[in-house]
């Protein structure tokens, strides 16, 4: 164990912070309480800017745009990232999920077509897995492909899909064969989501946005070098990008919750509470610490499970402590923040006397998305039961 | 960056599990918690034979010289072994105090011996108030002298000095010294005993420098939530197993997601005390600008997680897990009383307030 940097990681974190220094753009605070468009028009400059400098892709192949540099120097990446303030990046499904799908189980062809543009933004991403009747069991999904000459031809929907309304392609897990057990009869695919037939339309979700979206597929024709990996064997596939949305994935967000908790712990000096600045309060105190003392938590396990995949090259199940622990410290810390504003707290933007123009209201209500998108709780703790702790199937 | 282990950090703790399964096995910590002490002197000179006593302590006092991540290791393992009598107290929290706060003469006195594996000594901190905070340490020495009482000391039955914090200077006095009372003070946790001492009159040699403490706080409460995740470790393994063993409704109880999930928290809570506990010792092994946060981060976090991990592993060993017979309980005994040790979750939550809470509000004004 030796969390000092190498030569090579101290000056990659000393070109990286003053690089940061220079061009994170301070308008983030403002534009992060327009709307989700905007917000995203914002984020999409800002990683461009970033892909330009270098600084897209930290562990990706140099050849497809990335810098080639460790998976160490990632983590680094994203503790600097936090460090200076810096907004996350757009192309968020891109470079956490489908990327590293493509880098590992895609073709030369699709690896040089598509990880460049996932980098620089020019082409944005979206995941077509779950559907109306497959959430947590989703190798029960019915979407259903038929070969036809050099294409596959697919038809049926896709559900609670992030990002849909805006993206240019989507991986979709779909049947192949729908004669064999449910596992074994799943292929995944790129479909540019500007095919005929596809059909994005809006879901309005609880925090009033549309965030995400059903998508349906009528009569699409998916060219089959569009196939990613095997035929029939996109289980396996499938399995690599959840692998990746739970182990690895969180670890962009500790960029978010330092943010916040910077933030929280700005408005409880400013807030008043019997008198006295809510940061005076003790129990305030005590849950503005225990915030501040989880979020390093989970800072921590991630650097941890990032060595392991250092090590080992490939996430493991044991990744799911990493979504449980992000999802379910976002609740409580939203928790904490309407404590300590107060009625203040649950005000929208729309509302001339809310707080940081409805962030808060409307934290609180995502918050409760988060122990339920990239599989919901109950099943990371299916999986930490079954494949970490070797304990017989529920299922 | 790697926040893994090093090869020779695993091969020490391999073999400190070794020691622990051949010199201390769970047969031997039921025997030992039935004496008065829990002390063994046969296990405690087999511990200074490998160097275990003088672990993190330079050459010169006899110690090997090892780190704090090193220690950690091995207090891990001592945990999951339940190693029962006065190691921690002596080796960890008497020696860093020793280390910290002693002169070369002092050291070579008091820290050499222990060092060796020729003595044991404790730490005398708490008093009636039960405050971990120096400031409401009320004893006081009066030309040297101390009178009064300290309560909760471990182990001071079996120590041959103990290290008294006083409102005035870290003094160590023999415990045969003339004026002093010991008396046990009947606990939970069976491995590890706390006794009151009361001075009266009784002479101390004063250590040179007592601003050496709160270094020698935080390696004492970090070996404790190392010793803890251990204990964590533990509790989660032998649930685990239960679960996957017994059988109800024709079916290992492990089947049913409501012991699955409460099995999985439980490895949630363990692995996260162990980063929290890991990044601590190597923060204080560097002497990092957030050492003291690492710290009370790591023991605010295992100190409530310990008790939920304990309360899960009984509720899913079922009628068994309330059994004197099942280990849990010794467990979950001695948990309860590592909870308490340097500051519970809610002391160490007001620290961490202390330290990023409070600046950020300074930082604020002089920008």
């Amino acid at each position: 164990m030796d969390l000092n940097l190498t030569s090579d990681e101290l000056q990659f974190r000393d070109e990286l912070r003053a690089w940061l220094e220079a061009n994170v753009p301070r308008e983030w605070d403002e534009a992060r309480e327009e709307s989700l468009d905007r917000r995203f028009e914002f984020l999409r400059k800002w990683q461009r800017q970033l892909f330009d400098g270098g600084w897209a892709g930290i562990s990706w192949p140099k050849e497809y745009g990335g810098r080639g540099a460790s998976l160490m120097q990632q983590v680094i990446f994203w503790q600097e990232m936090a460090r200076a303030g810096a907004p996350p990046m757009a192309n968020v499904l891109g470079l956490g999920l489908i990327g590293p799908t493509i880098i590992a189980f895609g073709s030369e062809d699709q690896k040089k077509r598509y990880l460049r543009n996932i980098l620089n933004a020019d082409e944005i991403w979206c995941q077509g897995f779950s559907e109306p009747n497959a959430g947590s069991d989703l190798a029960g999904l019915q979407t259903d492909a038929r070969l036809d000459g050099d294409h596959y031809v697919v038809n049926g929907q896709k559900v609670w899909t992030s990002y849909g309304w805006l993206a240019d392609w989507c991986e979709v897990v779909v049947r192949t064969d729908p004669a064999a057990p449910k596992h074994k009869g799943l292929t995944v695919m790129l479909v540019d989501m500007k095919s005929p037939g596809v059909d994005v339309r809006p879901l309005r979700q609880m925090t009033g946005e549309t965030e995400f979206n059903e998508v349906f597929f009528r009569d699409v024709r998916i060219p089959v070098a569009n196939v990613v990996g095997k035929v029939n064997q996109g289980w396996d596939v499938a399995m690599g990008t959840l692998m990746h949305e739970r182990g690895t994935f969180g670890a962009g967000l500790q960029i978010i919750y330092k943010r916040n908790m910077d933030r929280l712990t700005e408005l409880a000096h400013s807030t008043q509470r019997n008198g006295v600045p809510a940061a005076e309060d003790p129990i305030i105190r005590q849950k503005l610490a225990q915030c501040y003392g989880e979020i390093e938590v989970m800072r921590l396990n991630q650097m941890r499970a990032f060595s392991r995949i250092s090590a080992t090259g490939v996430p493991g199940p044991e990744g799911s402590i990493q979504k449980i622990f992000w999802s379910e410290l976002n609740q409580r810390f939203q928790q904490v923040a309407q404590e300590l504003l107060g009625p203040y707290g649950q005000l929208t933007g729309d509302a001339e006397e809310s707080i940081d123009h409805g962030l808060w209201s409307y934290g609180y209500l995502r918050a409760r998305g988060n122990t339920i998108e990239a599989g919901t709780s109950e099943i990371q703790r299916n999986i930490i039961g079954h494949f970490v702790l070797g304990l017989p199937r529920s299922y | 960056m790697q926040f893994g282990l090093s090869e020779s950090q695993e091969i020490l703790r391999d073999s400190a599990r070794k020691f622990f399964a051949g010199e201390c096995p769970m047969a031997e910590v039921r025997r030992l918690i039935e004496t008065d002490t829990a002390y063994d002197a046969k296990l405690w000179s087999k511990m200074a034979e490998q160097g275990y006593t003088g672990f993190i302590y330079p050459e010169e006092y006899g110690g090997a010289g090892l780190g704090i991540v090193e220690l950690i290791l091995w207090m891990e393992e001592s945990g999951r072994a339940l190693l029962p009598g006065p190691f921690f107290t002596t080796v960890v929290q008497a020696g860093s105090l020793l280390d910290a706060a002693g002169s070369p003469d002092q050291k070579k006195k008091y820290l050499g011996p222990i060092c060796g594996g020729e003595a044991r000594a404790t730490v005398a901190f708490l008093e009636a108030g039960a405050s971990w905070d120096p400031a409401d340490i009320r004893l006081e020495a009066v030309d040297g002298k101390l009178t009064g009482e300290k309560l909760f000391v471990p182990d001071a039955a079996v120590a041959d000095s103990i290290i008294v914090v006083a409102r005035n200077g870290v003094f160590v006095v023999d415990s045969r010294a003339p004026g002093i009372t010991i008396k046990l003070m009947p606990g939970m946790d069976l491995t590890r005993r706390q006794y009151s001492v009361k001075f009266k009159n009784t002479a101390g040699d004063k250590l040179s420098n007592a601003d050496g403490l709160p270094r020698a706080r935080s390696i004492a409460t970090t070996a404790m939530v190392a010793e803890m995740v251990g204990g964590m470790q533990r509790t989660l393994d032998l649930t685990v197993e239960y679960a996957k063993t017994r059988k109800q409704f024709g079916k290992p109880i492990g089947t049913f997601q409501a012991v699955q999930h409460q099995c999985a928290d439980m490895y949630l809570e363990t692995e996260s005390s162990r980063s929290a506990v890991y990044y601590a010792a190597w923060a204080l092994e560097q002497n990092a600008p957030d050492a003291a946060t690492a710290v009370s981060i790591a023991k605010m976090y295992a100190s409530d997680a310990s008790r939920t991990v304990g309360n899960r592993g009984i509720q899913i060993h079922g009628g068994m897990g309330f059994t004197w017979e099942n280990d849990v309980h010794l467990y979950y005994r001695r948990a309860k009383a590592c909870e308490t040790m340097f500051g519970d979750a809610s002391f160490h939550r007001e620290r961490i307030a202390r330290l990023v809470i409070d600046t950020a509000a300074a930082a604020a004004k002089t920008a």
